[in-house]
């Protein structure tokens, strides 16, 4: 008797969870919060699977921007005879650029391909799968790391002494990942739905990396055509980095605010669309 | 006291989508339809509605050892999956009081290119312990499944044996008051199944956690558990503690042992042949056992009792796979017209060997038909009296064959090199 009143008492302390038809959305951000620990081991995973397995491994992140940034150079300072803000270094100008937008795109790429490539996980354990996505974040952060060392050679190199203004670079850097979060996320259930999607999100990139001021200078964009450049997010994010680590331009105050403003609505955005179709993944993966 | 699991009314629905044959979806696909669906033009897509679970009612009381058993798509595993919030319910609802742990799949998320260390940490994180968790359980994790010396070798490199040992040695040292097991004791070998089975036994004996194990394995839901649900179509068929009773039930076996029909009253029937029984028997005239190995002799055995003798008489049986497939049909009037069994008038009995070696593991249907050939039929198929039969093991003697293999036939072929059937 005293024993079966004991684990009624234990039962009773014993959170009780209700599964029924569209419970989940409830203790969503309840449940986010108690896996937090997951997103670090799966942020983890991803990191060390990925330096483990590429053949050139932390020379990859370094190489890929260098080799895109030595051929913007040729291209546009050399070729079409674009100068740079304030006699910096060309070579210095187009890698500031590189950083936040290599870490934006393969970011979104990430974010958007990794419920399809952890389908395994998503109909066989419970967690939400919002950490999915934000994980494939944490390996673009890996490769942003090493670029930004890659950048610190760079101006050694060239003798180039940065200001204070370069801790500017983390909260920068916080809103890019934040950017890349929103339209990943919407690709990422879009990638679940239509399997043929995942070949838009290259061709997407691509397009960006040309409308975006990475291998020219923001200033050579005439003034009438201004507002309309600037509605790229990554505009005042590119702009944002050059004024931090070259300091050569002026701080980008509005292109900037676009960005804020962009990213929380994408961000929006993407939530929503990533949790209305979340209920789903499991049925359809 | 409350129950454990409370589980009302619980449903869940599929929508199945009935035109195109892949099952996704592609951009492709729906970019070229849109013209048509703006005319108005495109016929409805038909999607039907399935009920993969319907009406579940079940309550686990704690330290219940329930064994789930069922058929393929009885609905067993996507009771699990709701159980384990991998999916939504459609109808209905469970109530859990108490952490539940589920072990759907040995090993998910297990990393080929991790060592074993990381694995046990990564695989803890994602069946939800945290890393103190895991730090306090990671030498008894180890010592289960004896990998010490591979710790810090990527889990790649592990033979399929050692993998299933760290991966079902992680989940079971779950911390949870429930624990959920789907079919993982299909893979590993017979010593490591054993080992498998006595953990969770201690789990549940000594520990007195309730366990929810899904198996086609019967000895094994003999064994550990003292209640047993059998499931059929989606719901609960038979919810019962005689576990053995379950198991009967669910290899069709129980109602007077073997497979086996009498007419109960032959005299109400006023066809010119009237079917008496039928049976499954071994070579000298006994009944068969109740599990018929692939490779046993066994013959169905026709009871009928003739009234008038017709030239054009056939009777036989048709022989329909597990999912009502007709196999094939049998009379006794196949073979060459000289060869046919001399009948007359009265009380007959015939019998026609069951291929042997030929059929795979499954449940059988046997019915009896018959018919004036070409004119009438007598016994029409799927009016017939009919009897089910278990076919179980006796493959093959292959050293590389003692699975069951898919399709519905499993017939040992000969094999030989082209040169020495040509010479």
């Amino acid at each position: 008797m005293d024993s079966q009143a004991t684990t009624t008492a234990s039962m009773g302390n014993r959170a009780e969870v209700v599964i029924e038809p569209g419970y989940s959305g409830r203790k969503y951000w309840h449940d986010l919060w108690r896996y937090r620990e997951l997103l670090v081991i799966l942020g983890w995973r991803d990191i060390a699977v990925r330096y483990k397995q590429t053949f050139l491994g932390v020379a990859w992140a370094a190489l890929r921007p260098l080799l895109t940034m030595a051929a913007f150079t040729l291209v546009f300072s050399r070729l079409a005879g674009l100068s740079s803000d304030g006699g910096v270094p060309y070579p210095l100008m187009v890698f500031a650029a590189m950083l936040p937008w290599y870490f934006f795109a393969s970011a979104m790429t990430g974010a958007s391909e990794s419920l399809v490539e952890n389908a395994n996980l998503v109909s066989k354990v419970y967690f939400p799968r919002l950490l999915v996505p934000a994980a494939a974040i944490a390996v673009a952060a890996a490769d942003f790391a090493v670029a930004v060392g890659v950048m610190f050679a760079l101006m050694l190199l060239y003798q180039f002494q940065p200001s204070l203004q370069i801790l500017a670079v983390l909260p920068l850097a916080l809103l890019t990942g934040v950017l890349a979060l929103g339209p990943g996320l919407m690709l990422c259930a879009l990638n679940v739905t239509y399997r043929d999607f995942r070949y838009v999100v290259p061709f997407a990139t691509q397009f960006g990396l040309y409308v975006s001021p990475v291998g020219f200078s923001s200033a050579i964009v005439p003034d009438r055509f201004r507002f309309v450049f600037e509605l790229n997010p990554m505009v005042g994010i590119i702009d944002g980095f050059r004024w931090a680590l070259l300091g050569a331009s002026g701080f980008p105050a509005r292109s900037l605010a676009i960005s804020v403003v962009a990213c929380m609505l994408l961000l929006y955005l993407g939530l929503s669309r990533f949790r209305a179709a979340e209920r789903r993944f499991a049925d359809i993966i | 006291m409350l129950p454990v699991i409370s589980i009302d009314g619980l449903g869940k629905s599929y929508r199945i989508r009935h035109r195109a044959g892949a099952p996704y979806r592609t951009l492709r696909e729906d970019i070229m339809r849109l013209p048509r669906r703006l005319l108005g033009m495109d016929q409805v897509e038909s999607t039907e509605e399935f009920w993969a679970l319907g009406d579940v009612n079940l309550e686990v009381a704690e330290g219940d050892r329930v064994g789930i058993i069922g058929r393929n798509g009885a609905g067993k595993s996507t009771l699990l999956k709701l159980l384990s919030q991998i999916t939504e319910p459609s109808a209905g609802r469970i109530v859990l009081r108490g952490r539940v742990a589920s072990i759907l799949e040995v090993g998910t998320g297990f990393h080929p290119e991790l060592t074993g260390r990381e694995n046990i940490f990564l695989n803890g994180a994602i069946l939800g312990m945290n890393r103190a968790e895991v730090r306090r359980k990671f030498d008894e994790i180890v010592a289960f499944a004896g990998v010490e010396r591979f710790l810090d070798t990527p889990v790649k490199r592990y033979s399929s044996g050692m993998y299933v040992r760290l991966a079902f040695a992680v989940a079971a040292h779950l911390e949870s008051e429930v624990l959920v097991i789907d079919e993982v004791l299909a893979v590993g070998d017979a010593e490591f199944q054993k080992k498998c089975l006595g953990k969770i036994e201690d789990v549940s004996r000594l520990e007195g956690r309730t366990i929810l194990f899904v198996s086609h394995n019967m000895n094994a839901i003999q064994s550990l558990c003292n209640r047993a649900v059998l499931m059929e179509q989606g719901r609960v068929k038979l919810d019962t503690a005689d576990v053995r009773q379950a198991t009967h039930d669910y290899l069709g076996l129980s109602g007077g042992g073997v497979s086996g029909w009498t007419n109960p009253s032959p005299e109400s029937c006023t066809l010119p042949v009237v079917p008496l029984g039928l049976h499954i028997q071994t070579k000298d005239g006994n009944a068969a056992k109740p599990i018929i190995a692939n490779d046993e002799e066994v013959w169905v055995a026709v009871d009928i009792e003739l009234k008038v003798l017709d030239p054009a008489l056939t009777l036989g049986y048709v022989l329909y796979s597990e999912d009502g497939q007709v196999l094939y049909w049998s009379y006794q009037t196949d073979g060459r017209e000289c060869d046919w069994p001399a009948l007359s008038v009265g009380k007959v009995r015939l019998r026609s060997p069951l291929p042997r070696r030929l059929l795979n593991e499954g449940t059988y249907r046997v019915e009896f038909i018959s018919s004036f050939h070409f004119r009438q039929w007598l016994t029409a198929p799927g009016t017939g009296p009919s009897i089910n039969f278990t076919i179980q093991g006796g493959l093959s003697e292959s050293p590389l064959w003692h699975v069951r293999r898919p399709g519905t036939l499993a017939p040992v072929l000969p094999w030989g090199l082209a040169n020495d059937e040509g010479g």
